[in-house]
């Protein structure tokens, strides 16, 4: 697999969004993942930070929005001496081209990366018709 | 007048304060050691050093971390897997080994190293050595 090859140093991606935060803090844009399987879509972000009891996700319109937030109490009182990247919390929306069911949307997060899966609604699965 | 404290302004803060370090000359690449994966953060605390990295998707089992005096070595393997036969849409994801070696201009009391990985990231905790202190002398 590609694990042989050495990993490349990526800056982290500003969010710019459409509509504007009223916070001033910075907020960033996860590396995302997706695939489609016969039943579902699979949406996998690295959201290094982040713990359960933050991330948001909502699906309206067709538009999937998550959001996680990361703890930064845990940075009181540490005086930086030397950064190499920054810290804030994580936002990305995606238009969906699939039908969703809703009611069956799953999470899981593990090692900072939230793996959504996304059953798609019956009648958008597709269908083998026999010929009679 | 008590002013309220507004946590989202204390992030603002911290990401300031963050951007102001950035690649100062504190820290220094290794000698053996390729690469510059994973970026890395340094703090103080009264004596001692944190340093702190993104790691998502990096299992404690795939980390490998090693302190000699004032040499840092961080390296592993970060895994990216898809189920069988999946479409894929997107592929931003990044997969592969690492191995960075960083010298700290402190002496660290490697014994005392504590190390921590949660949540895709990864904190470890530098004290510094004793004999490499300051020491206050008192005039008599």
């Amino acid at each position: 697999m590609a694990e042989t090859h050495e990993l490349a140093v990526r800056d982290k991606k500003e969010l710019v969004s459409k509509e504007e935060k009223t916070v001033p803090a910075r907020y960033y844009v996860p590396y995302a993942d997706i695939y489609e399987t016969g039943d579902a879509l699979s949406v996998v972000m690295e959201m290094a930070g982040v713990t359960k009891d933050n991330v948001s996700v909502a699906l309206e319109n067709d538009v999937l929005r998550v959001e996680g937030q990361i703890d930064f109490a845990k940075y009181d009182g540490m005086e930086p001496v030397y950064t190499e990247y920054n810290i804030g919390h994580y936002a990305r929306s995606f238009t969906l081209s699939n039908k969703i069911d809703q009611e069956k949307i799953s999470a899981q997060l593990e090692d900072g990366v939230l793996t959504l899966r996304l059953p798609k609604a019956k009648q958008a699965q597709a269908r083998r018709i026999a010929i009679g | 007048m008590a002013v309220l404290m507004d946590p989202f302004d204390a992030l603002s803060g911290l990401q300031q304060a963050l951007e102001a370090f950035r690649e100062s000359e504190w820290l220094t690449a290794g000698l053996s050691g390729r690469g510059a994966y994973p970026p890395l953060n340094v703090f103080r605390k009264g004596d001692d050093f944190i340093v702190v990295a993104e790691v998502p998707g990096v299992q404690k089992s795939d980390l490998e971390i090693q302190v000699k005096s004032n040499t840092l070595r961080l390296a592993g393997v970060k895994s990216v897997s898809y189920p069988d036969k999946p479409s894929l849409h997107r592929r931003e994801r990044l997969a592969g080994r690492f191995d960075r070696t960083v010298s700290l201009p402190v002496e660290i009391d490697a014994d005392g190293v504590k190390a921590e990985c949660r949540d895709g990231v990864l904190a470890l905790w530098l004290p510094r050595a004793e004999r490499d202190k300051p020491k206050s002398i008192p005039v008599a």
